[in-house]
């Protein structure tokens, strides 16, 4: 089944009608989607560095116009790190540990007992955009939730040549 | 001399193997082609694709009717109303073809019990034959918990055997120490109820008559126990006449090819989608869950069990090039003395229910699957015990909390690639669980499991909020049950059952909320009653800065005085407990022992008429950032009953104002205003996380944590090399730097001491996973 860029451009924005939705949900997938996509995000970011991956809503692996470098951006405009790195370590971190901080998110008795689970916000240090939260128990190390092989992605899979990635 | 042994018998299986002899030749040739059974061709699918998938579409049809049609049969709600059955057919291996809907983990279960027969030479003792019914329900050889009772059918043609049917049905008690389905005042196998490994109980089509005698004097509810037996004898039954049909008109050659080419078509087709889904690499996520037993209203009878722990479950999907992929579950937590640990087939199995609602939703759910997937759950943990002692009768709290990490980890890839309409935050941790027992209203030995929880919140997507009061991970077909079938069940009025507001987890897109029942003890004798949810922690992450779904309490009251009240004609609690932090209900029973507090797991507390039991469901939890929701969606919310107006402001940054029809809408200006005060406080009171890390990193020198917190850390270490260098490599900990569970103020059985199933004589476990 294959797609208008309007209508992927209605998922993008959350404004999908349903029976688009079911249509996408009970057939086959459209390889097509993924340059679709990222030309749909591409038009929608302040700045005009190729994305090569999106990883959140906010949050991309670019290629960086100046040095051809990939790197994780966030929508506003930070650069967090090389590609290959986990993020979040290069983020601002707040941690809910006291009940008083839960409970600006949970009516109490419905927040996690912070002696067995905090929550940390990784926000965007330019925009204080949320880009991810953690729920773990104290201690945890932070998570590095995603390492993609960009590469077999782009040749293997969908057939198409990976960007140029300096060293 | 043993004249027997010497001579060479036919074995029973189509061609004259042993069923021994079959499977071992299915296995090597797989291992050696990596094609199941070794069909590199699948000759009757590519020369007569017609035919191949009539019988497919055939043989599924035929098995959803039974489903449909025997769960009538059965008198529990659990089965008639939530659909808590399912069936399968099977291959002569045991390995599955297809399935019904329903409760689909058991395609793995009842294989494994098939296997478990195979391997142990059931064949020769005690004998398989036509017209044989055998029974199981045994966690140490897969099952998920002693509750989900199997019955096994084998399948023979011309006086060979071709297959097995299984069905499956989850029953109301199994006779554990304590009443209810999935019961937690035993913490060792012996307390966990009825327990059958694979027996023999009838033959010539006809159930024995001291298995009969036997086994409905092991239950409470005896009557739903026959009844469900009656269920899923006759969906059997019903499957087996289908498989005759369908081979006196298309032949036995072709049926024949099918029960293999199907499982191998379902490999491959896990692999297609893999690779039209999903992007390889590496993902890592996380899944928590507390067991709070060092409290009072947890009565358990070994001190050693009366432990505060977490259970633990890190994953690292890998995703390869060629579409095959890898689940290791390195650094899970020690298996435990309470009744949520799980066998490695019931935890692999039910991540199958899970892809059929994303990865593979597909009607060719099979063993396929199951072969295309490498798992690798270390011998030790709770998800692979290595002790025959071992409770399991609520596998579940720990499985879907486990499994919904694995959500995060295929969103992502589903996310990168735009298939946002795949994308999920995760499920709910699917509780509470109203369980307990005594004399119900119709003056008989009773036990209860309200399956209300068959309908939680959904998580989130990327591209909507998650349905509220919908669904379980582990029944996609399921149900919250009508509230006068309950109370035909069970001898609670309803007072209320509502929305339960702010359980589902916020986000740009909010995860589905969760509901509430207010339960009245209403001619009940000798009654008890107890929670089994979770309250400690919330088990569902947001996503992409969504947040967790709310965590689970309790409410109980007792000597309410509200035969009194109503007869006074005052004013009683009715409804939902809309907002716990500010409780209304306690003013209106002000006589009443209450307890509202955050001990969502308890053993049985006696109750009586007209006191109170509050069931509260999960939420789902939620997608993106919340200042980035539609402002209206938020409105909504707050007028629907879906979130505390107080919320709105301190979650959303939505400022909300009267609107002419009465109702509240936004306050754009104040929004505007609101959203960009919270962006600045968020930058304000956090820190460059490296500088978190420092200050983290002191309190993990000082051993500074709950100990619920450093034992899950000492136990995974021990059972995990890798996770515990991980760990210190993160922390830069140096070298002196100990983490034992010895040097913990709480005891550790079975931390040192432990023996596994197949050490008992006679005994060969199947191993499915690597370990």
């Amino acid at each position: 089944m294959a797609y208008t860029k309007a209508k992927i451009k209605d998922l993008v924005d959350g404004k999908i009608d349903r029976d688009t939705l079911h249509t996408m949900l009970s057939t086959p997938k459209d390889k097509e989607r993924f340059e679709m996509y990222i030309d749909i995000l591409q038009e929608q970011v302040p700045w005009d560095d190729k994305i090569i991956l999106p990883l959140g809503p906010k949050l991309f692996i670019v290629q960086r116009k100046a040095d051809k470098k990939w790197v994780i951006r966030s929508i506003a405009g930070h650069d967090f790190c090389d590609w290959r790195e986990n993020w979040k370590l290069h983020a601002r971190v707040r941690v809910r540990d006291t009940a008083e901080q839960m409970e600006k998110l949970y009516p109490r008795l419905m927040a996690p007992s912070t002696e067995w689970q905090v929550i940390r916000e990784y926000f965007c240090p330019l925009s204080g955009d949320l880009l991810e939260v953690e729920a773990p128990t104290p201690w945890y190390p932070v998570i590095h939730d995603f390492e993609p092989d960009i590469d077999a992605f782009y040749t293997q899979w969908l057939g198409l040549e990976v960007p140029e990635r300096a060293a | 001399m043993n004249i027997q042994a010497k001579t060479k018998t036919r074995g029973i299986v189509r061609g004259g193997e042993t069923l021994k002899q079959h499977r071992d030749r299915l296995m090597e040739a797989t291992k050696k082609t990596k094609h199941y059974a070794g069909l590199t061709k699948m000759e009757l699918r590519d020369s007569d694709p017609i035919k191949y998938n009539k019988l497919f579409s055939r043989l599924r049809a035929g098995v959803v009717d039974a489903r449909e049609t025997s769960k009538k049969i059965a008198a529990s709600p659990i089965v008639e109303q939530e659909g808590e059955l399912c069936f399968t057919l099977y291959n002569a291996a045991g390995d599955a073809i297809l399935t019904s809907t329903g409760i689909i983990i058991h395609v793995g279960t009842m294989g494994a019990a098939i296997k478990y027969m195979i391997e142990n030479d059931w064949e020769s003792n005690p004998t398989i034959r036509d017209k044989d019914i055998f029974c199981n329900n045994d966690s140490l050889i897969g099952n998920v918990h002693p509750c989900d009772i199997h019955t096994i059918v084998p399948i023979f043609h011309e006086g060979e055997l071709i297959g097995w049917v299984g069905g499956v049905t989850h029953v109301i008690d199994t006779g554990s120490v304590g009443p209810g389905s999935m019961s937690t005042g035993q913490i060792q196998r012996f307390g966990d109820g009825y327990s059958i490994t694979c027996r023999k109980i009838g033959e010539n089509d006809t159930l024995y008559r001291d298995w009969l005698h036997e086994s409905q004097r092991m239950v409470r509810t005896t009557r739903y126990w026959m009844l469900d037996e009656r269920t899923r004898v006759a969906g059997c039954h019903m499957i087996r006449k289908l498989v005759e049909e369908v081979i006196a008109e298309d032949g036995i050659e072709n049926y024949w090819k099918f029960a293999y080419e199907s499982v191998e078509h379902g490999r491959l087709g896990l692999q297609n989608r893999i690779k039209a889904m999903t992007i390889p690499g590496k993902y890592r996520q996380v899944g928590f869950v507390d067991v709070p037993y060092d409290h009072d209203d947890v009565r358990v009878p070994s001190d050693f069990a009366k432990v505060d722990t977490i259970m633990h479950a890190p994953s690292e999907i890998t995703i390869r090039p060629d579409g095959t992929w890898r689940l290791d579950f390195e650094g899970s937590s020690r298996w435990g003395w309470h009744t949520y640990n799980a066998h490695q087939v019931s935890f692999t199995s039910g991540i199958w229910v899970m892809m059929t609602q994303s990865l593979i939703p597909s009607e060719m759910i099979n063993d396929g699957a199951a072969y295309g997937t490498e798992f690798r759950l270390p011998k030790g943990t709770w998800m692979n015990p290595d002790d025959r002692r071992v409770a399991f009768s609520y596998s579940w709290h720990f499985l879907v909390s486990a499994w919904t990490a694995l959500w995060r980890g295929l969103s992502r890839s589903y996310f990168g690639r735009g298939y946002l309409e795949e994308v999920n935050a995760g499920n709910a941790n699917t509780s509470n669980w109203l369980q307990g027992g005594g004399f119900n209203q119709y003056d008989e030995i009773h036990a209860v499991n309200s399956f209300e929880c068959a309908a939680n919140g959904v998580g989130a997507s990327a591209v909507a909020d998650g349905i509220s009061h919908a669904a379980a991970v582990w029944n996609p077909e399921g149900d919250m049950g009508d509230m006068e079938i309950w109370e035909l069940a069970e001898p609670l009025v309803y007072l209320g059952r509502q929305i339960k507001a702010s359980s589902g987890g916020a986000g740009r897109f909010r995860g589905g909320c969760g509901f509430e029942s207010l339960r009245l003890v209403w001619n009940a004798k000798d009654w008890t009653m107890f929670f089994m949810g979770n309250g400690h922690i919330s088990s569902d992450w947001g996503i992409m800065g969504g947040y967790p779904a709310a965590s689970g309490y309790r409410f109980e009251a007792h000597d309410t005085n509200l035969k009194e009240i109503i007869a006074k004609g005052g004013e009683i609690p009715l409804g939902g407990d809309v907002d716990p932090e500010h409780p209304l209900w306690e003013a209106l029973i002000p006589d009443a022992r209450v307890k509202r507090d955050k001990q969502a797991i308890t053993t049985e507390a006696m109750f009586k008429d007209y006191d109170l039991y509050l069931n509260t469901m999960s939420g789902g939890p939620g997608f993106g950032d919340p200042l980035d929701r539609e402002p209206q969606s938020v409105a909504d919310d707050v007028n629907g009953g879906y979130l505390l107006h107080r919320f709105a402001e301190s979650v959303y940054g939505v400022a909300l104002k009267k609107a002419a029809d009465g109702l509240l809408g936004v306050d754009e200006a104040g929004t505007k205003s609101l959203r960009a005060k919270i962006r600045k406080e968020r930058l304000a009171e956090s820190v460059p996380t490296k500088e978190w890390m420092a200050k983290e990193r002191q309190k993990i020198l000082a051993k500074d944590a709950g100990v619920q917190v450093q034992q899950m850390f000492a136990a995974s270490f021990k059972l995990g090399p890798r996770f515990e260098q991980d760990f210190r490599k993160f922390w830069d900990l140096p070298e002196d730097w100990k983490l034992l569970e010895a040097d913990l103020p709480i005891p550790s059985y079975g931390r040192e001491y432990t023996m596994d199933l197949s050490e008992l004589p006679d005994v060969k476990t199947v191993q499915f996973v690597e370990e």
